[in-house]
Order: C-alpha cells, then sequence, then structure tokens
C-alpha cells in the first residue's frame, strides 16, 4: 500500500533570458525562482490497483514518481510504501519496484537483449530458477522469441519497448511505474503493451501506476485516475468521475466527451493549470 | 555572400551562450600557457641559453598558441556538422541551394573566429598581466603585426580546408570518429601544436615543412615574435597560398565523390 | 552488497562494456592508434627537446622519461577504471543516473562499471617504451626498494587521478553545467607533470601539494628512486592519497545527497 500524506517539493530554478545582452550579464550574476513542484500531495494506493497518473507538463508527475521510487528527497511530508520510506530506505526499497521510462532505455545498445536480462539477473540477485521461470513468462506474454537474441540498436521501438517492460518487471517488483510506455509506438505494440499490463496486474496483482499523455492508455489501463496540476490533486476518482468532472465545468455536450482527450483538455482549460 | 555571412554571425551567437565553458576554457588556457612558459624557462636555462628561439620569442608563441585554440587547432570539429554526417540530416543540408562545401566552410571559419574572438581577449589580457619573463611580447614591428595578421588569415583558411578534407573523409568510413583521432593526433605535432617547429632536429624539420601542417599556425606565430623574418616570410606565405588552394581544391573533388555516394546509398 | 559480490558483478559489467565496443572494431582499433599517436607525440616532443641539452635541473633524458611513464600509466588506470566519473556529468544529463539510483546496489559500481572502456589502455603502449628507456639510462639503482617505489608512484597516482575523477563528477551535483573545469587539474597533470614538478619552481610545488597532492606521487618519490634523497620515507609518500581519496568521497557523498533533494 502506498500512502502520500502532505508532501511537498520544491526547486530553485535559474533564470535564462534570451538575448546577447541578457547572455553577457548572466555570466556575472544569476537570478533564481522557486518553483513549487508539489504543494501538500496527499493519497492513497491500494495494492494491485491500476492507477492513471495524469496532468500537463511540469505538473509535478515526474517528481512524485521520483520520490515514489527514492530518488527524491521531499521537503516535507511523509511517503511510506509498503511500511518502507523510500527514500530512506533506498537500497531495499528499489529491489520491489519496477519502473519504465517511455523515453530512456535501460537495454544496452550495441550487445542481444537477452546478455542485457542476463546482467538485471546479477544486479537484483535474482536465483538462477526464479529467473528462468520469469523469464519464460515474460518471454511468452510479450512474445519475445524472436528478439531476445538481437542486439537492442536493431530493434523496433515496439519491440524495444516490449524488452523494456521486461526488463523491469525480471525481478518480480510488487509495484510499477510506467512512464509514457506508448509515446511512439505503432497501434499493434501499443496493444500488446496494454494488453499485457492488464494481465500482469491481474495475475500477479501487481500495482501499475502509469503516467502518459495518451488517454486512451488511461481509458484501457486505469481503473482510477488522478489528476495533477501545478502540483496538488485536482482530482482523485473513475474515468467517469472524470468526464462529469468536465461536464460540470464546461456546458459540454454529450458528444463531446466521447473524446476523452477534450474532456481532459477542457478539464485542463477549466481549472487552470496548463 | 550574404547567405555566408548568416551562417557566420548564426554560429556566433550560438557561441556566447555558455559561460562556464568560457571560464573553463580560459583557466584552461592560462594554466596550460603558464605551465609550458615555465617548462621552457627551465630548459632554457639547462641548455645554456642556446635554444633555437630565444626565450622571450617561445613565451609569444606560446600565449598566441593558447589565444587563439580555438582558431588553429586541427581536432576540434563542428559537432553539428559530424553530427550530420553519421545521422544523416546531411541530406537536408543537400536540400538547400548552396554548395554544401561552401556552406560548411563558411560555417567552420564563422565557429572558430567567433571562438577565438571570445577567447582570445581574456587570454591575451591576463596573459600581459604575467610577470615577465612570462609575458608576452608584442609584435617585434608594425610591418611584422601586418604581415602576422595576413598569415593567420591564410593560416586559418589552410587549417578549415584540412579539417573539410577530414569531414568528407568521414563519408568513406565506418568510423568517422576513429579515423579524426588518427589523422588529427599526427597532425598536432607536425603543425607545431606540441612544440614549435623549429625545436625539431634539422632532418624532421624539412620534412615537416614539406607538408602542408607546417603552415597553418607556425607561420602566423613565428613571424609575430620575429623568430620568422626578412627573406623567409615571402615563401612561406607562398607555401601557405599554395597548400590553401591544394587542400581546397582535393575537399572540393572529394566531396564530389562523397556527394555521389550519398545520392547513390541514400546516405 | 558484500565485496565479492560487487567484483563478480564489476567484471560482469566490464565484459559487457568490451563486447560492446567489439561490435566497432574498425572503430576500436583506429580511437586506439588515435591515443597512442596522441602519447607518442609527447614522447617525441621531450626526445626532440633534450636533443638541446643534457640535463634539466638535474634530470636527465631517462628521468625525465621515466617521469613521464608513470604518470601516463597512473592516468591510463584511471581513466580505464574511473571513465565513469569522466563522462558522468552526460549521464546525468541523459537521466542515466536516476536509472542507477533505482538499482540495489552501489551507485559508484554501476557508473564506473557501465563505462569501463578498454579503448583507453592506447597510452600504455607509449608509457611501456618510456618506461623501459627510462629504466635503462635514468639515474635509478633497480633494486626491491626502488621498484616498490615505483609501483607504490603508479597505485598512488592512479587513485589521485581517479579521485579527481569523483571530484569533477561531484560537481554535477552543485548546479555546475560544465564540470571540465576539473580536466584543468586531471589533464593538466598528466600532460605537465611529466617533468618532475620542481622544475616549475616554488609556486607550483606549493600547489602540487597543498592544494593536490601531486608531489606526494611525483616529486618525493621520485627523489628516493632516482637516489637524490636517501630519506626512504619519501618513498611511501604516495600512501598520503588514500587520505584525498577519502575527501573526494566525502564531497561525493554530500553530493548524491544534494542530488536527491534538489534533483537535476
Amino acid at each position: 500500500m502506498i500512502t502520500m500524506e502532505n508532501v511537498c517539493k520544491s526547486y530553485k530554478v535559474a533564470k535564462r533570458n534570451a538575448g546577447f545582452g541578457e547572455a553577457c550579464k548572466a555570466l556575472f550574476r544569476r537570478e533564481y525562482e522557486v518553483i513549487h513542484a508539489l504543494n501538500k500531495l496527499s493519497f492513497t494506493i491500494q495494492d494491485g490497483e491500476m492507477v492513471g497518473y495524469i496532468g500537463p507538463n511540469g505538473a509535478g508527475k515526474s517528481s512524485t514518481i521520483k520520490i515514489l521510487s527514492g530518488i527524491l528527497t521531499p521537503d516535507s511530508g511523509t511517503c511510506v510504501i509498503d511500511g518502507r520510506i523510500p527514500w530512506k530506505n533506498r537500497t531495499e526499497h528499489v529491489r520491489h519496484i519496477g519502473v519504465v521510462f517511455g523515453q530512456r532505455s535501460q537495454l544496452w545498445w550495441d550487445i542481444p537483449v537477452i546478455d542485457s536480462f542476463e546482467l538485471l539477473k546479477e544486479i537484483y540477485s535474482i536465483s538462477t530458477p526464479q529467473y528462468n521461470n520469469k523469464l519464460e513468462e515474460l518471454t511468452q506474454l510479450l512474445q519475445l522469441q524472436e528478439i531476445l537474441k538481437t542486439p537492442t540498436r536493431q530493434l523496433s521501438l515496439g519491440q524495444r519497448m516490449r524488452c523494456e517492460v521486461a526488463a523491469s518487471l525480471l525481478h518480480e517488483p510488487k509495484l510499477l511505474f510506467l512512464d509514457e510506455p506508448t509515446i511512439g509506438l505503432d497501434a499493434v505494440s501499443k496493444l500488446a503493451v496494454r494488453d499485457f499490463i492488464r494481465k500482469i496486474n491481474r495475475e500477479h496483482k501487481t500495482t501499475v501506476i502509469l503516467t502518459t499523455h495518451d488517454m486512451q492508455d488511461i481509458e484501457v489501463i486505469a481503473e482510477r485516475v488522478i489528476l495533477i496540476g501545478r502540483g496538488q490533486i485536482l482530482l482523485d476518482g473513475t474515468l467517469d468521475a472524470l468526464r462529469h468532472a468536465a461536464l460540470n465545468t464546461e456546458d459540454g455536450t454529450a458528444e463531446e466527451q466521447i473524446n476523452l482527450d477534450r474532456v481532459v483538455a477542457d478539464l485542463y482549460r477549466k481549472l487552470n493549470i496548463l | 555572400m550574404r547567405k555566408y555571412y548568416l551562417f557566420f554571425r548564426l554560429r556566433f551567437a550560438a557561441g556566447v551562450q555558455y559561460r562556464m565553458a568560457a571560464i573553463t576554457a580560459l583557466t584552461t588556457q592560462l594554466v596550460w600557457g603558464l605551465m609550458e612558459c615555465l617548462a621552457y624557462k627551465a630548459i632554457a636555462e639547462a641548455s645554456g641559453n642556446s635554444l633555437p628561439m630565444n626565450y622571450s620569442a617561445i613565451v609569444s608563441y606560446i600565449w598566441l598558441k593558447e589565444a587563439l585554440l580555438a582558431l588553429f587547432n586541427t581536432w576540434a570539429a563542428d559537432n553539428d556538422i559530424f553530427g550530420m554526417i553519421l545521422n544523416g540530416d546531411i541530406s537536408y543540408e543537400m536540400c538547400r541551394p548552396l554548395s554544401v562545401y561552401s556552406m560548411w566552410f563558411s560555417r567552420t571559419v564563422g565557429g572558430r573566429v567567433s571562438e577565438a574572438l571570445l577567447r582570445c581577449i581574456p587570454v591575451l589580457l591576463c596573459a600581459f598581466l604575467m610577470p615577465y619573463p612570462y609575458k608576452p611580447g608584442l609584435p617585434v614591428s608594425m610591418e611584422a603585426f601586418a604581415l602576422f595578421l595576413l598569415t593567420a588569415v591564410f593560416a586559418l583558411g589552410v587549417t578549415v580546408a584540412f579539417c573539410m578534407l577530414v569531414y568528407i573523409l568521414c563519408f568513406f568510413t565506418l568510423s568517422p570518429q576513429g579515423w579524426r583521432m588518427v589523422l588529427t593526433g599526427a597532425i598536432d605535432f607536425l603543425s607545431g601544436n606540441i612544440i614549435p617547429l623549429p625545436f625539431f632536429p634539422q632532418g624532421y624539420r624539412k620534412i615537416a615543412e614539406l607538408l602542408p601542417f607546417a603552415y597553418m599556425q607556425n607561420v602566423p606565430f613565428r613571424i609575430y615574435c620575429g623568430d620568422l623574418a626578412g627573406a623567409d616570410i615571402p615563401p612561406a606565405i607562398l607555401k601557405q597560398i599554395f597548400w590553401f588552394l591544394v587542400l581546397t581544391l582535393a575537399g572540393m573533388l572529394a566531396w564530389k565523390q562523397a556527394e555521389k555516394r550519398i545520392i547513390v546509398q541514400g546516405g | 552488497m558484500n565485496i565479492r559480490k560487487s567484483i563478480a558483478l564489476y567484471t560482469r559489467y566490464a565484459s559487457v562494456c568490451v563486447k560492446s565496443v567489439m561490435q566497432y572494431k574498425l572503430s576500436f582499433l583506429l580511437m586506439l592508434i588515435g591515443r597512442v599517436i596522441l602519447s607518442f607525440n609527447e614522447f617525441i616532443a621531450i626526445k626532440f627537446l633534450f636533443s638541446g641539452f643534457v640535463e634539466i635541473r638535474g634530470y636527465s633524458y631517462g628521468d625525465v622519461l621515466l617521469c613521464f611513464s608513470i604518470i601516463q600509466i597512473s592516468f591510463t588506470l584511471a581513466e580505464l577504471f574511473g571513465n565513469g566519473f569522466k563522462v558522468f556529468s552526460s549521464m546525468v544529463k541523459r537521466g542515466e543516473f536516476d536509472r542507477i539510483l533505482l538499482r540495489p546496489c552501489s551507485p559508484i559500481l554501476q557508473i564506473i562499471g557501465t563505462r569501463f572502456e578498454i579503448g583507453r589502455t592506447g597510452p600504455m603502449i607509449t608509457a611501456a617504451v618510456t618506461l623501459v628507456i627510462g629504466m635503462r639510462t635514468g639515474n635509478v639503482a633497480w633494486d626491491a626498494g626502488a621498484v616498490f617505489t615505483l609501483v607504490l608512484m603508479i597505485a598512488g597516482g592512479t587513485l589521485l587521478f581517479i579521485g579527481l575523477f569523483l571530484l569533477g563528477a561531484s560537481f554535477c551535483f552543485f548546479s555546475i553545467e560544465d564540470t571540465s573545469i576539473i580536466n584543468v587539474l586531471t589533464y593538466g597533470a598528466k600532460s605537465h607533470g611529466k617533468y618532475p614538478i620542481d622544475i616549475y619552481g616554488k609556486g607550483i610545488m606549493r600547489f602540487c601539494t597543498y592544494i593536490i597532492p601531486y608531489t606526494l606521487i611525483q616529486y618525493y618519490p621520485l627523489q628516493y628512486l632516482l637516489g637524490r634523497t636517501t630519506q626512504w620515507r619519501f618513498a611511501l609518500y604516495p600512501m598520503g592519497i588514500v587520505v584525498f581519496l577519502a575527501l573526494c568521497y566525502v564531497v561525493w557523498r554530500i553530493g548524491v545527497r544534494n542530488y536527491k533533494s534538489c534533483g537535476a
């Protein structure tokens, strides 16, 4: 179970202005501004839930994920995941989580995928039988048989993403973070990845937290949606609740609601968080 | 011409952006310059002041080398151009209604001149504040200074023409970075960047002076400090022009070949 | 994580790195040759310069080559094992450090493991050549003590450079965009450390003793090695580098903590 209570996080960011004069000035003096990335954020997520975490760029999504995965320490507030404080027991904590970054790769570029997997086996100290079982299972579910022996650089984006997802699950994490897992994928791969995520959630009760800009991901995967804007939770509920919120804030017609992108865009605009 | 000027300006503006990089470069060059001056001081004393160049000329040479490093070094390449070659963006360049060779040439010159102008002022300023004898001298005469400027232009021409050849070579190999390293590694020495050419033993010096690399920074720097003077200057300038023409021509021909290759193979 | 497992994992990383590099054999070979040429340039420069005189502040050609070789070996070994620290700022920029923190093993092990670069060994060839010339022509009586001193100098030098790389890597955590300022200290020492530090004069000697302890691995043990002093404790000075390394590590730890509270 994940509980976040009143978590705050702010950053100091150097201002940078365009122009030759400004660039020269910046040589000597710099101005900073404070950005409140998270402002008293609280939520609870039960084991086995699948949560879509959405919000416009810069809303605080990645700060939340970083705090939950133990690589960022909040300014204040508490966060407990299965009895662990992520940033305090980082090494212990990360054993139990898996993270997929859609825009980055954790596979070695020039060597066969299976070699990257073997390396992960060492890193997470996975026992050989356990590793073999898991690999077998993942290979079947994600149809990796053909591509395991191929160097990552020769894989298509869709194939690579399937491998990335598999790599994040080799150590059987109880909690899986997916950061834009379907970005840039073709239709077939998107469906495969979504389908797979639902499957592992069903079979292993893996808790899934998904951040994405693709509303279809949310529609298919997430049972619950958390909408964040300007560092605060603005909405926490089902997809229907999201639709209602959009309806209440705007005199939209039922027709418009069919398009989820439209619903979210309206919400962002109405909540003034863009 | 205006188009090339715009390329030059674009690159110039990009160069101003980095502040930490500027400070780093200044520190690095000051440290390098000073350490070399100190080392040659010890060497001058060891040799009983019978060095092939007199000590004050060496000091000027060293500081010019540090101040104008961005202008004359052979190893720094425009990373954007290298990137374009590696990732295939070169196709965009070929869509522009300009000769790619001239475009890249002006771009490289622009990049080097802008960086050198920005960097040489603080380096020279600090260098002139150094205590005697580690302070660079003024040009030996007005005439020498004028010739220094003139030969510096030719030297830049030879250097860039050579760099262009290296860029173009990249089209014919699977390992552009590797070739670049091998080529520039050897040339670093032959252009007098490690030790000035007069320090080469006679035989080696003769060979080095047959190659184009001796007509890069070597000529202007030694004119400035008076080591190259009088009747030795005109032949040096002629050889600079000769090598500039030869390398440019070679570069253009090589580019023609590369272009064919790109069209055939699709980049 | 215990030491045996760490070593096993490091070896694993290193072999994967080698395997990756071998995918591009031509590139690897050319880079290697390029690095050999670059280091050879320095050697030839010394050779050419020494054609004009016999001794520089009492150091012969062989002595200088010995000194050059020791610095080259130290630097090359440090680059080989500590390359990860050297390129650390790019790892942070690409978010690789986040990924590293998401794994249940030592970040340092992962940083240096994933960036083990066998191609960095090129200068070893030059170093070997100059070491042999230096050993044959330098003013050293080769007994057990001398060999011990030599080994200690190389070990100390390697640790010193690794410490500097680590220090440079730590800079990333303190909102310094460009960490290449550390190159002045690393590459600077590599290229100017070919001469015994005392030829540069008092000021440099002081800097290289009290600010960055280069003299501990170069000037002092060299005096003993070349028989310019009978003080055998000079031979043990390189051990002092451990303290320097520990200080660099403290800075690194503070940096990592800072990173976790500020993000990148």
